[in-house]
C-alpha cells in the first residue's frame, strides 16, 4: 500500500543517503529486537555464555583437566567456599575429585557448544544442497530425496544419532574411537537434523524457481548452478536462518542427551551432558550443586538460543504476528 | 420519510504503524437508494475495498474507523457491540468476495455451507433449509442443483463457485449487497454470466448493491451510478453514463481516456505488403501428462494437451497479438516461444533458422529473442540491485568490460525506458508496479534483442499505468524496430497494440489474422462469442 | 481409493525393505558376528561350525534373503551381550514400552490440542502469553533433566510417588500390565508426565501456529460475513480445516514417543524396549540394534499408513472427483 497521504508531523522514511548502520537500526527487525526485552536478554545471556566458553582456558579459574591441579582433598566443596586445604576460592563448589564445577562448566559448555554449532552447520550444508537440488530439478530427483527426507523425519532425531553412532562405534577401530568420538558425535547428530532443511529449502525452491525473474535468468542464457547459486540460494535463507537458530538449541540438547545416556563425547572431553550425567549420581546424597549448574547452564544456553529462534521467526515473517 | 438503505457519511480510516498512521479513507461520503446499484471504481489503493469492509464491519487489525457514520436504513451501524455487528453481516448487509477459489471453506459441502447460513438468520427447519438452499441455487443458475448440494467447492468451476458465492450473499434477504471486485478473477465469458445473474437476482427482490470494481467496463454495463475513487476520498459522483461521457474532474478525464476499448480501431500504420518473418510457429504441440488417479491410469498416464497444432507468423517490426482465456495455452506457446519449455512437436524458426526443441538456441539467437513477464513483482529478483538486473543478459561480446562501462550501459538503458539513472543503486522493492515493469523492460532491452515475447505484460497494472507502459512499448517498438508477440487476456489491450491476432481455445488457434478485420469481422463462433461477452464502456447505455 | 491405499502400501514395503537392508547390513558387517555370539575366546572349530550354521559363506544376496526370511518367522538372532534370543527379550519388555506410550500419547493429545486451540484463539491473553512462554522452556529443557527434576520433587522431597521401576505388576500370560496395581499407577505418573510434556509443547506450537494460519483464510473471512456466530467459525470451521494437516503431523510425532522413551525409561530406569536399546548401544550388541530398528520401522510405517488413511477420510479434495465443469 504506497502512494496515500501520511499524517503530517510524522516522519517518513527514505533510504537513500543514510549511513548503513543507521538503516540497521532504523528496520523493522532491529525495531522489533530493541522492543521486545526478553529477546535482549536472552542476546544478551547467549552472548555472556558464548564468550565465556569460548575463551573458557583464559577464564577458568582452574584447569579441570590437569591432574596437578587436581585437590582430591576438596572434593565435594559446597558453593561459595574457600578450601581450607588448598586455599582455593570455589564459586559453584566441586564434584567427586575436586574439580572446580565453574571450570568443567565452561570447559563442558565449549565441547557442547562446538558440536552443537558444527552439527547444525554440517546439517545446513547437507540440507541446503539437496533441498535445492530436489526443489529446483523436482521429477526422479525429488522423488527420491523427499522420500528419504520423510522417512527419516518422522524417525526423532535422537534415536538416528543413536543408531549412526552405535553403527560408527562398531566400525571405527577402538584405538581411535576415543578421539574420533566427537567428529562421530557431530555426524550423528548434523545427519539427524539435515531433513528438515531439505523439505524447507526444496519448497521454497520450488516457490522461487516459479517466479519470472528465473525465468529471465534462463532468457539469458544462464545455466542452472548459476542460476541456484546468485537467484534461488540468497532468496531461500531466510527461513533456513530461522531453522537454524531452533536447529542449534536442538542439536545442544541432542548432545547433551546423548552424552547422559553414556554414548556421546569421551569422559575425557566431558559435555555439559556427561557433567549431569555425572552430577546424577550425587543427587540422592546432597550434592546437588554438582548437578544443577551445568543443567542450569545447559537450559539457559537452550531457551535463550530458542527465545531468539521464536523471535527471529516472527520478525523476519510479520505475518504469523 | 424514507432513508436511503445505505448512507456513509464523512468516513475516516486509519492504519497506524510504529512510524506513521496511513489513513486509508479521508471523509467518504455517499447514498446508496434501495434497489440501486451503484459503482465504486478506483485504481489499487484508492479505499474503495477499504470502503465496502468498513460498511460490513470487517477491517483488518490494525485499521480502525476514526470517526464518521455508516446509516443502514437511516440507523446509525458503526460502534455498535460486536455482537449486533455480527447480527447485521448475512442477515441485513451481504458480501460477495473477490475470489469464489478461497471464499468457501474446502471441507463443508456447498450443501452444508448453504444451510448453515439460511438457518443461522431464519427460523426454518432443516428441510425447510434445504428447499430454500436449493431454490436460491437454482434462481443462480446452477443446474441440478438438488444433486450438486452433496458436492465439494472444489469440484465446481470459478464461475459456478461464484454462483454459490451469491445465493450465499442473498440467502437471508438483506437489504444491501457488498459486491468486491466480483468478477475480477473469472474469465471474460464467464463475467458477463455473472454480471447478468447478479443483476437479475438483485432487481428481484429490489437489493442494493455497492458494486466494488476496477473495471470501468463492469460499471458501464451493471451500475445506475458510479462513485469515482482517488487515495482514500471520492473524487466526483454520478450517473455512469455522466461519468464515462462527460467526466468533470481531470483525474476522471485521465482515467477514462487510459482505458482500451474494443471499439477503438488501431491508430497504427498499416504494415507493409511482403515483409519477411521474423518468427514462424509451425505446428507448435504441447502435452502434460496428469498424475495417476486409478490404477489403469497408472499404466497410461492420461494427457492434457496444452497446446495443439499451432501455426502463425510475425513479420519483422510488428506485432501480434494471442488472446485466450485461461487454460488456453497462450502462456504455454509463449514459453515454448521464448525457448523455457520444449514443444512436444512442431518448431520455432526464426529468420529460417530453428530456435526451438532440446538444443535450445545459439548463444546470439538467445540474444535476439527476449520476454518480459506478468507480474513485476516477482520478475525481478528481490535481493538484486536494478543495476544487476538489468545487467543480467548482457554477456558475451554485449558486455563491455569494467564497471564503470556497466554502469554506462545500464543508465542508457534506464534513460530508454524513460526512468532516472539512478535508480540502478536501489532494490526492487523500492519501486511501483509500474516503475518495475519498466525496469524488466530495460532488462529485457539490453541484449539488443529484435524480438521480445510479452506475457500479459499490462495486467498487473492500473489503467492509467498500463497506458504508460504501453506507450512506453509502442514507441521503443518504432524506435528500435522491435517485434512482439502479445499475449493477453484483454482483447482491448491486444486490439490497441496489435498488427495481427490469434484467438486460442483450448489449445487450439481458433482463428487468425488482422487485428481490425478479426474485430469488426470475427469469422470463428467462439471469437464472436468473446467479443459479445466483454464488459465494455463503449457500452454504456 | 484402491489405487490410493496399494499406492500407499506399495510405499511402506519399498521402507520396510529399505529398512531391513540397513538393518541387515549392519548386522552383517558391523563387527563380527561370530565373534560376538561366541566370545572372544571360542575355538576355530567353533567359529567355523557357526558360520556355517549361520550361512555366513553364501552370497550376499542369498544371505540378504535368508535374513528377511528369518525376519519374517520372527528370528533376529541372539543377544551377543545377553546370550538370549532376541524376540522373546523384546516382547518380554514390549507392554512396559506400550503402557507408557499409549498414557503419554493421550496426555500430549489432549493437553496440546486444548492448549493450542485456547492460544491461537486469544492470542493477547495473559493465559495464552504465560502457556506459551511455559512451552519455550519446554522445549527448552532436555527430556532427561524435566525427568530428574520430577523425580527430585515428587519422589526424593515429597516421597508421593516412585522414582524408579514399574511397581508391582500383573501377569496376563501374554501381557504384563502395571494398570491393574496402585504401585504400578503410581510408577507410571512421573514417566509418562516427562514423556509427554515435549510432545505436548510441540503438538500445541503446531495446532496454534495452523488454526492462526486458518483463521486468515478468505473462507474464514467469508463466514464472518455470512453472519456465522463466533463459536460455529471457530469450533466448526476452523478446527476443522486445522485438524487436517495436524493429523498427519500428529500422528508421525506420537509414533517418534516409543522412540523418545527410550531416554525416559534410561531416567526411570523403566524396564521397557527403549533401555533394552541403550544398553544394546553401549555394549555394541548388533541383533538387538537391527531388531530394534525394525521394530520402530514397523510401527512408523503402520502409524504411517493409519495418518494417510485419516487424511484421506477428512480431505474430500483426496476422494471426491471433480464434476463435468460449467460455467
Amino acid at each position: 500500500m504506497q502512494g496515500n497521504q501520511v499524517l503530517p508531523g510524522k516522519t517518513t522514511s527514505g533510504s537513500r543517503g543514510r549511513s548503513l548502520l543507521a538503516k540497521i537500526s532504523d528496520s523493522d527487525v532491529a525495531y522489533s529486537w530493541w522492543h521486545s526485552p526478553v529477546v535482549v536478554i536472552a542476546t544478551a545471556v547467549l552472548l555472556v555464555l558464548v564468550l565465556a566458553c569460548l575463551f573458557a582456558p583464559l577464564i577458568a579459574p582452574y584447569d579441570p583437566f590437569d591432574p596437578a591441579s587436581l585437590q582430591l582433598m576438596d572434593g565435594f566443596s559446597p558453593p561459595m567456599t574457600t578450601s581450607s586445604f588448598s586455599g582455593n576460592h570455589y564459586l559453584l563448589g566441586t564434584d567427586a575429585q575436586g574439580r572446580d564445577i565453574l571450570s568443567t562448566i565452561l570447559h563442558g559448555g565449549r565441547v557442547s557448544l562446538f558440536v552443537g554449532a558444527s552439527a547444525t552447520l554440517f546439517a545446513v550444508a547437507l540440507g541446503v544442497g539437496m533441498g535445492l537440488l530436489a526443489g529446483y530439478r523436482g521429477g526422479f530427483a525429488d522423488a527420491v530425496v523427499m522420500r528419504i527426507v520423510d522417512v527419516q523425519l518422522s524417525f526423532p532425531a535422537i534415536l538416528i544419532a543413536l543408531l549412526v553412532f552405535g553403527v560408527a562405534r562398531s566400525v571405527i577401530p577402538p584405538s581411535l574411537q576415543e578421539s574420533a568420538a566427537i567428529w562421530v558425535l557431530i555426524f550423528a547428530i548434523g545427519l539427524s537434523n539435515w531433513a528438515q532443511f531439505a523439505r524447507t529449502v526444496r519448497g521454497a525452491t520450488m516457490v522461487e524457481s516459479h517466479k519470472d525473474y528465473v525465468a529471465a535468468a534462463r532468457i539469458a542464457g544462464k545455466g542452472p548452478v548459476k542460476i541456484l547459486a546468485t537467484h534461488i540460494l540468497p532468496n531461500v535463507m531466510g527461513p533456513v536462518l530461522v531453522i537454524a537458530t531452533i536447529s542449534l538449541a536442538l542439536a545442544v540438547i541432542e548432545e547433551s542427551t546423548l552424552s547422559f545416556l553414556g554414548v556421546g563425547v569421551p569422559p575425557t572431553q566431558p559435555s555439559l551432558g556427561t557433567l549431569i550425567r555425572i552430577g546424577q549420581q550425587f543427587l540422592f546424597s546432597g550434592e546437588w550443586w554438582i548437578l544443577f549448574f551445568p543443567a542450569l547452564t545447559l537450559v539457559l544456553l537452550a531457551l535463550s538460543v530458542n527465545l531468539l529462534g521464536d523471535w527471529l521467526r516472527d520478525a523476519i515473517n510479520p505475518r504469523l504476528r | 420519510m424514507t432513508h436511503p438503505v445505505l448512507s456513509v457519511r464523512n468516513l475516516v480510516v486509519d492504519f497506524p504503524d510504529r512510524r506513521q498512521t496511513f489513513r486509508a479513507l479521508d471523509g467518504v461520503s455517499f447514498d446508496i437508494a434501495a434497489g440501486e446499484i451503484v459503482g465504486v471504481v478506483g485504481e489499487s489503493g484508492a479505499g474503495k475495498s477499504m470502503t465496502g469492509a468498513a460498511i460490513i464491519q470487517l477491517i483488518q487489525s490494525p485499521g480502525r474507523i476514526v470517526s464518521g457514520e455508516i446509516l443502514l436504513n437511516g440507523v446509525p451501524i458503526t460502534g455498535l457491540p460486536q455482537a449486533e455487528v455480527a447480527a447485521l453481516r448475512g442477515k441485513r448487509i451481504g458480501l460477495i468476495t473477490q475470489d469464489p477459489l478461497t471464499s468457501l471453506n474446502p471441507l463443508f459441502t456447498i450443501g452444508q455451507q448453504m444451510i448453515e447460513t439460511i438457518r443461522r438468520h431464519l427460523p426454518l427447519s432443516e428441510s425447510q433449509a434445504r428447499t430454500r438452499a436449493i431454490d436460491l441455487l437454482s434462481e443462480a443458475g446452477i443446474s441440478d442443483a438438488e444433486d450438486r448440494l452433496g458436492a465439494y467447492p472444489h469440484q465446481f468451476s470459478g464461475g459456478m463457485r461464484q454462483r454459490v458465492v451469491i445465493a450465499l450473499a442473498i440467502a437471508a434477504e438483506p437489504e444491501l449487497i457488498v459486491a468486491d471486485e466480483p468478477t475480477s478473477a473469472l474469465d471474460v465469458s464467464v463475467q458477463a454470466q455473472i454480471i447478468g445473474v447478479l443483476k437479475a437476482l438483485c432487481e428481484r427482490r429490489g437489493t442494493a448493491v455497492m458494486m466494488i470494481t476496477h473495471d470501468m467496463g463492469v460499471v458501464a454495463e451493471t451500475a445506475d451510478r458510479v462513485v469515482v475513487m482517488n487515495k482514500g476520498r471520492i473524487v466526483e459522483t454520478g450517473k455512469v453514463a455522466d461519468i464515462i461521457r462527460r467526466p468533470s474532474e481531470s483525474y476522471t478525464r485521465g482515467l477514462i481516456a487510459a482505458i482500451p476499448s474494443v471499439a477503438d480501431a488501431r491508430d497504427r500504420k498499416p504494415v507493409a505488403a511482403g515483409v519477411a518473418p521474423l518468427v514462424e510457429v509451425q505446428g507448435l504441440c504441447r502435452d502434460f501428462r496428469l498424475p495417476a488417479r486409478t490404477l489403469r491410469q497408472r499404466f497410461a498416464a492420461p494427457v492434457l494437451r496444452a497446446v495443439a497444432d499451432v501455426t502463425f507468423e510475425i513479420p519483422r517490426g510488428t506485432t501480434f497479438g494471442l488472446v485466450g482465456e485461461s487454460g488456453s495455452g497462450k502462456s504455454t506457446c509463449a514459453r515454448m516461444i521464448a525457448g523455457l519449455l520444449p514443444p512436444s512437436s512442431g518448431e520455432v524458426l526464426m529468420e529460417g533458422a530453428r530456435i526451438s526443441g532440446r538444443k535450445g538456441m545459439s548463444g546470439d539467437q538467445r540474444r535476439r529473442v527476449q520476454m518480459i513477464f506478468q507480474d513485476p513483482y516477482a520478475s525481478l529478483n528481490p535481493r538484486w540491485r536494478i543495476r544487476d538486473i538489468v545487467a543480467e543478459p548482457l554477456h558475451g561480446p554485449n558486455r563491455r568490460a569494467g564497471r564503470r562501462d556497466l554502469e554506462e550501459q545500464v543508465a542508457e538503458l534506464l534513460r530508454k525506458v524513460r526512468m532516472e539513472p539512478d535508480a540502478m543503486f536501489k532494490f526492487p522493492h523500492q519501486f511501483s508496479g509500474g516503475q518495475r515493469q519498466r525496469i524488466a523492460i530495460a532488462r529485457a532491452l539490453s541484449s539488443e534483442p529484435e524480438f521480445i515475447i510479452c506475457d500479459e505484460p499490462t495486467s498487473a497494472l492500473d489503467v492509467s499505468v498500463q497506458a504508460q507502459v504501453l506507450d512506453l512499448m509502442a514507441s521503443l517498438q518504432e524506435e528500435l524496430g522491435l517485434t512482439y508477440l502479445l499475449i493477453s487476456h484483454d482483447l482491448a489491450v491486444v486490439r490497441r497494440m496489435s498488427d495481427f491476432i490469434g484467438v486460442m481455445q483450448r489449445g487450439r488457434l481458433v482463428e487468425k489474422g488482422d487485428t481490425d478485420q478479426v474485430f469488426d469481422a470475427p469469422q470463428d463462433p467462439y471469437t464472436r462469442m468473446l467479443l459479445d461477452s466483454i464488459l465494455d464502456i463503449s457500452k454504456v447505455a | 481409493m484402491l489405487f490410493f491405499i496399494l499406492k500407499r502400501v506399495a510405499q511402506s514395503l519399498i521402507v520396510m525393505i529399505a529398512v531391513a537392508l540397513i538393518s541387515f547390513i549392519v548386522f552383517r558387517y558391523v563387527g563380527d558376528p561370530v565373534a560376538g555370539m561366541l566370545g572372544q575366546d571360542a575355538s576355530i572349530e567353533d567359529s567355523a561350525a557357526l558360520r556355517d550354521r549361520l550361512g555366513l559363506n553364501e552370497p550376499v544376496l542369498a544371505q540378504f534373503a535368508r535374513f528377511v526370511g528369518n525376519t519374517l518367522h520372527g528370528n533376529f538372532g541372539i543377544s551377543y551381550r545377553l546370550q538370549e534370543p532376541v524376540l522373546p527379550l523384546i516382547l518380554s519388555r514390549l507392554p512396559a514400552t506400550l503402557e507408557l506410550a499409549m498414557l503419554s500419547v493421550t496426555i500430549a493429545l489432549v493437553g496440546g490440542l486444548v492448549m493450542g486451540i485456547l492460544t491461537a484463539l486469544r492470542p493477547r491473553s495473559p493465559v495464552s502469553m504465560t502457556i506459551m512462554t511455559l512451552s519455550l522452556i519446554g522445549v527448552s529443557l532436555p527430556t532427561f533433566l524435566i525427568g530428574i527434576g520430577l523425580i527430585q520433587l515428587f519422589a526424593v522431597k515429597l516421597h508421593w510417588l516412585p522414582s524408579f521401576g514399574r511397581g508391582e505388576v500383573v501377569d496376563l500370560g501374554w501381557w504384563t500390565t502395571g494398570l491393574l496395581t496402585s504401585s504400578g499407577l503410581k510408577s507410571l505418573v512421573l514417566p509418562a508426565l516427562t514423556l509427554a510434556l515435549f510432545q505436548l509443547t510441540l503438538i500445541m506450537r503446531l495446532v496454534r501456529s495452523e488454526m492462526l494460519e486458518v483463521l486468515r483464510q478468505d473462507y474464514i473471512r467469508f463466514a464472518r460475513a455470512r453472519g456465522l456466530s463466533e463459536r460455529t467459525i471457530n469450533f466448526r470451521h476452523a478446527l476443522k480445516n486445522t485438524l487436517v494437516p495436524v493429523i498427519t503431523i500428529t500422528g508421525l510425532q506420537l509414533g517418534s514417543i516409543i522412540a523418545f522413551a527410550i531416554i525416559t525409561e534410561t531416567v526411570f530406569q523403566w524396564p521397557g524396549v527403549g533401555s533394552l536399546f541403550v544398553q544394546a548401544v553401549q555394549f555394541v550388541d548388533v541383533p538387538i540394534m537391527s531388531a530394534y530398528m525394525l521394530f520402530i520401522a514397523l510401527v512408523f510405517v503402520v502409524i504411517n499408513l493409519i495418518v494417510d488413511a485419516l487424511y484421506y477420510l477428512v480431505d474430500p479434495r483426496l476422494h471426491a472427483g471433480s464434476l463435468k465443469n460449467a460455467g
